[in-house]
């Protein structure tokens, strides 16, 4: 299923597959449009299952000319059965897509593995990107094991254990006094002027791609079948729209039988432009200044917003905010219940996912799956000072004072 | 007002490759009329039917969304620099 160009979303102008982002008629954004698959389902089927255990495995529905390469695999990460945290919140099937489990411990080494690969095939001998910490990481890591310069801008105000672990790679990391939305609109100025690849401005339409891979592997791990309900994360909204694209991509080429699933998107209520506008029923996203604990969800001024609102609306869903409270709370709920350790945008999802339930949004007899895209460990400011610590003297007495009551085997 | 108007690289083109237009007006609706007055070729890439901005355009005045601030109504002076941006990059 080669790609064969890149297309407007707004008035379908068609481009070249180079490195552009923008319709030059209107102004909205590009994705690529592939060819119709040619091979039968049970083609498909049989190459996907005899390729690697990473995201190219797909890659007969990513945008790559030559045979995809990494120097750093990428995906195939645990669906997780998370039966204590669905027995909680009164669901019949829940499913984790782990995706702290990737080379960075996020998602964002799934739409890097692909920016990059298609950079490199168009030339490109540096890459850069417009961050809120994941990405950087991710950006850092893959540029480092392909031997490439990279530079990552970034907030200033990141969380510590982003910017020291992004540091590691050995890139540039340019930290700008400002929020995302100033960083990434430096950035595209920035790209105006470089012969680089950013990986979300002038590449992202390969970029964006990469999140199909969420929604492959996760029909794939579940027998090929599709789950009722998604919940996940929306900051742009790319991975949001791209999960939806992903299941329908395995409908169309004949993997999967019945409909997209219903999408429900979770932001924090400090940075909620997609869910206020979902609310107000509308597709104009109004920009607003974050104010919030999960950073990486941070986008005041989403490019991918009006789509998240319409495909929620479209599918039954839904886009719901959760306080900074709940959110720390998620991170709780899941890490208890499921011995997974996410982020704070991990953290909105559950919440999102609890509030769900909660409202009785969520049938008792679906099956659903939850999006947990970056790593608890880069962001312990949202959970330090909750761990219950005992500190005692190495003496038996001591312990078994403080512990008398925990019982005795 | 004389205002200076930087252009993005996908609109360059439609403007005789200029890279930014010297322009008049009170607020940034009426530089932006004054700018189409320019380079008629710009109004339909970045303005919609009803006379606002398409919905990935993005405007700054010194470097803040005009959302934030008063959006067309947005009162310019004179030497201020208005910058126009594809919307669609980031995440």
């Amino acid at each position: 299923m080669p790609a064969d160009a890149l297309k407007c979303k707004e008035c379908s102008t068609t481009y070249p597959l180079d490195a552009r982002y923008v319709c030059e008629r209107c102004f909205g954004p590009l994705e690529v449009a592939y060819a119709p698959p040619t091979s039968s389902p049970d083609e498909l089927r049989r190459r996907i299952q005899a390729g690697p255990h990473t995201l190219w495995r797909y890659a007969d529905f990513l945008p790559l000319e030559g045979p995809p390469r990494s120097a750093l695999p990428t995906g195939w990460t645990p669906l997780v059965r998370a039966d204590r945290l669905a027995a909680r919140l009164g669901i019949r099937e829940l499913w984790i897509k782990n995706e702290t489990a990737n080379p960075t411990h996020s998602f964002k080494d799934r739409v890097v593995s692909i920016a990059l690969a298609r950079a490199q095939e168009l030339g490109f001998e540096t890459v850069a990107c417009a961050s809120t910490g994941n990405l950087a990481n991710a950006v850092a890591a893959h540029a480092a094991a392909a031997g490439l310069p990279s530079y990552v801008f970034i907030p200033a105000d990141l969380e510590d254990a982003k910017v020291v672990a992004t540091g590691a790679y050995g890139t540039h990391i340019v930290a700008i006094r400002g929020n995302y939305d100033a960083v990434n609109r430096l950035c595209t100025e920035v790209s105006a002027d470089r012969p680089w690849a950013f990986v979300n401005v002038n590449v992202r339409p390969y970029y964006a791609e990469g999140s199909k891979t969420l929604a492959y592997e996760t029909a794939e791990q579940l027998g090929w079948e599709l789950p009722d309900r998604v919940v996940a994360p929306i900051a742009s909204g790319s991975l949001f729209t791209k999960v939806a694209r992903g299941f329908q991509d395995f409908i169309d080429a004949g993997l999967l039988t019945g409909d997209v699933p219903v999408m429900c998107g979770a932001q924090a209520e400090g940075c909620s432009p997609v869910a206020q506008a979902f609310a107000a029923g509308t597709d104009v996203c109004r920009p607003v200044k974050p104010d919030t604990i999960a950073k990486s969800l941070a986008i005041g001024n989403p490019a991918d917003g009006p789509y998240a609102v319409e495909l929620a609306q479209r599918t039954g869903g839904a886009i719901e905010s959760v306080t900074d409270d709940e959110i720390r709370a998620g991170i709780r709920l899941l890490a208890e219940t499921s011995g997974i350790f996410t982020e704070t945008a991990g953290g909105v999802t559950t919440a999102v996912l609890a509030k769900l339930a909660a409202a009785g949004a969520i049938d008792p007899d679906e099956r659903v799956v939850a999006y947990i895209t970056g790593d608890g460990l880069k962001t312990l400011d949202a959970v330090r000072g909750t761990a219950d610590v005992t500190e005692i003297a190495p003496s038996l007495d001591e312990f078994e004072a403080a512990f008398a009551a925990a019982g005795v085997a | 007002m004389a205002v200076t108007v930087k252009l993005p690289t996908q609109l360059r083109a439609a403007a005789g490759n200029a890279t930014e237009a010297q322009v008049d007006g009170g607020t940034v609706g009426e530089v932006l009329d004054d700018l189409y007055a320019q380079h008629a070729e710009l109004r339909e890439r970045i303005a919609d039917d009803g006379g606002g901005l398409r919905r990935f355009v993005n405007v700054y005045l010194g470097g803040e969304d005009i959302r934030f601030l008063d959006g067309l109504e947005t009162a310019v002076k004179d030497g201020d620099e208005l910058t126009i941006l594809p919307a669609v990059a980031g995440g």
